[in-house]
């Protein structure tokens, strides 16, 4: 099949549903001219012309203002924040307007909005330009928040996310934008709401979501040469949850670490690793783990950075230590 | 008429930041900067060095992402400076900080900052401070025309002009925000009518005049000290390079990069001092060599230094 890069697959998916639904337009900061920070709208401009790529001025809350009040009256829009770092400007916008407009009018209005952004480490940006934001959008009731791996799935989810009703944070992740991946080139979309296993196991559940996917899967990959089975599920969609295929693969793991490259405390895997020994309490044959960032702000020095964040060294380590104990109490109890 | 010691300490900042940012290209190039982050002002220097000469020592100022200028012209340590590039512990943030987060708190700069618009407000809440203590201090708030059209500018500007700050807002009109242009950013250009509207003077200066811009800094400055509130400064500038590295600014118009360009302020100024008699060819190549020694020391200063740690970014989370 045909390999295309992350970014690729976002404007394809753009593309795709500007051409498919004349309402869908494109709002943000040097999503025009510039072709966005990260290059995913390149181009766009040329062909869509400046009313359906619209060059706002450097304004975020009335960007995500705008373009709630156009998706209310009839609009499709795709507003970008360059970084989510910036989306805290527009938070009144975005958490108290947009989220709650369908529920607090008893649904008479929708916000059909894709709110795309992206965040994350790896270009040492510091501490302003690089956080991980993801756990508090999924915890306002109203917005569904999606986060690809894969240009697959960033291409599949970001058509879900335009023709969704509901505002959607569509969160990508500035480290994944070059890389490639299989992409069909037919028709396809991805659904919102469902998690997928990116590498069947048998003996741990790594849950991961946006690049921690990949540290994920390169764990799996050093753990099967030690005779460690990891299945790999990428939750891709955070809020709604899909609870029952992380369920299915711990049900028949028993055990489960949960990855995400924010900071731990406070951080979504929190609800994931809750959600889990609640349901599952009674198999689990170790304590859910959580690996994720350090409680810091972000240092703009990429060596310190890259401390910060969860590698694959401590995900490996991590479930040797969970399946180490377990090893040693069988044999101490035998 | 000003004496020569600050007319050629003008000429000596301007060159200072000029050939610091042009190293700073350099180190980034050999792949020495810690964070590729990184905003160089050439082609802005007479702004930072006009203003900061109108400032008094107790005065405050803050800064942006793009604010190499705003420290050096506040007299920072060059040392310092360089070894926060470097991501060194002997820089200003104790080298986690790079490029976009300089600060030098001793000289009354609280900071530069990542989120366009967000040292605003802090340099309103210091000027608030200063109008309760009424310490005689005034804020200087530099940002670019960009920063004009976030929130945070029209509620400081209010607020400011309402309870009549010790405030100068200074804008650094370098006619682009990253790829949009001015004339694409706001429907009023005129720096006079933005300030009426919130009940200030706004004056516009050539910015790449650095006489000017002081002349225009000490009286805005002077107000603010005597309790008349704020003054809006739309200094006209540009931005010589791309907004960051990796930006050729395919957006903007080659021949008005070359117009722009041939109003170097730094050489705009050097023909002035001429023509004055104030500074000779002589002058200039030995303060050039005293600026090349100054930052030969500060690179030599900053590769020396130890690199920072992740042990001192976890001690420093909390005061
Ligand atoms: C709130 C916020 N929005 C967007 C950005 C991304 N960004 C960084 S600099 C910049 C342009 C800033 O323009 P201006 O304020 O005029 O300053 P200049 O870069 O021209 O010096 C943009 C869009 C940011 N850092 N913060």
């Amino acid at each position: 099949m045909r390999r295309i890069r992350y970014r690729e697959a976002l404007r394809e998916a753009l593309r795709e549903e500007m051409q498919r639904d004349p309402r869908v337009f494109v709002i943000g900061e040097d999503v025009g001219r510039y072709g966005g920070a990260y290059a995913v709208t390149q181009g766009l401009l040329q062909e869509f012309g400046p009313k359906r790529i619209i060059d706002a001025p450097m304004s975020e809350a009335i960007i995500v203002g705008a373009a709630l009040g156009a998706a209310v009256v009839g609009g499709r829009p795709v507003a970008e924040i360059m970084y989510i770092d910036f989306a805290t400007l527009a938070m009144d916008q975005i958490v108290n307007q947009a989220a709650k407009l369908h529920g607090m009018f008893g649904g008479q209005l929708k916000a059909p909005l894709v709110i795309r952004t992206q965040q994350g480490t790896g270009r040492g940006a510091g501490p302003q330009h690089s956080q991980s934001l993801e756990a508090w959008f999924a915890h306002v009731p109203g917005l569904k928040v999606v986060m690809p791996a894969t240009p697959y799935d960033a291409k599949g989810l970001l058509k879900s996310a335009i023709r969704d009703d509901n505002p959607v944070m569509f969160i990508e992740h500035k480290g994944l934008y070059a890389l490639e991946g299989e992409v069909p080139e037919d028709e396809y979309t991805v659904p919102i709401g469902v998690a997928d296993v990116k590498r069947p196991g048998n003996n741990v559940t790594l849950i991961a979501y946006s690049n921690m996917v990949h540290t994920a899967l390169a764990a799996a990959q050093e753990l099967s040469q030690i005779g460690i089975s990891a299945e790999v599920v990428d939750v891709r969609t955070l809020a709604p949850l899909d609870m029952d295929t992380l369920i299915a693969s711990v049900t028949k793991t028993r055990r489960a670490v949960v990855i995400h490259e924010a900071s731990v405390f406070g951080g979504f895997g929190a609800e994931i690793a809750a959600s889990l020994q609640e349901r599952l309490f009674d198999i689990l044959a170790a304590p859910v783990r959580r690996l994720g960032g350090l409680h810091v702000p972000l240092p703009a020095h990429s060596q310190l950075e890259k401390q910060v964040v969860p590698g694959v060294t401590q995900v490996v380590q991590v479930v040797k230590e969970m399946i180490g104990a377990e090893v040693a109490v069988r044999s101490t109890s035998a | 008429m000003e004496d020569r010691d600050t007319l050629v300490n003008l000429y000596y900042t301007m060159v200072l930041i000029r050939r610091t940012e042009e190293k700073i290209l350099e180190l980034l190039l050999q792949g020495k900067l810690a964070s590729s982050m990184c905003h160089v002002s050439i082609g802005q220097e007479a702004v930072a060095t006009g203003v900061c000469s109108a400032m008094q020592p107790q005065d405050y100022l803050t800064s942006t992402h793009r604010g190499h200028g705003h420290i050096i012209a506040r007299g920072g340590d060059l040392r310092r400076i360089i070894a926060e590039l470097l991501g060194r512990e002997t820089g200003y943030c104790k080298g986690r900080g790079g490029s976009m987060h300089l600060v030098d708190v001793q000289l009354g700069h609280l900071g530069s900052n990542g989120i366009v618009g967000g040292h605003i407000g802090i340099a309103t809440g210091a000027a608030l401070w200063s109008s309760l203590q009424n310490d005689g201090r005034v804020t200087v708030a530099f940002f670019g025309e960009g920063a004009m059209t976030e929130g945070i500018f029209h509620e400081a500007a209010n607020m400011a002009a309402l309870w009549r700050l010790p405030i100068v807002f200074v804008c650094e009109n370098n006619q682009y925000a990253m790829s949009l242009p001015w004339t694409h950013a706001t429907a009023e250009h005129s720096f006079a009518r933005k300030g009426e509207a919130y009940g200030m003077p706004g004056i516009e200066v050539d910015g790449q005049d650095v006489l000017a811009v002081r002349q225009v800094a000490l009286q805005a400055i002077e107000r603010a000290r005597r309790g008349e509130g704020p003054t809006l400064i739309g200094a006209q500038t540009y931005r010589f390079l791309g907004h960051s590295r990796g930006d050729p600014s395919p957006y903007r118009d080659k021949e008005e990069e070359a117009r722009q360009r041939a109003r170097d302020p730094i050489r705009l100024y050097q023909e002035h001092l001429f023509r004055e008699g104030i500074m000779t060819q002589a002058d200039v190549d030995a303060l050039e060599a005293k600026v090349a020694e100054v930052i030969a020391d500060a690179v030599r200063f900053a590769e020396e230094s130890p690199p920072a740690t992740l042990d001192s970014v976890l001690e420093d989370v909390f005061a």
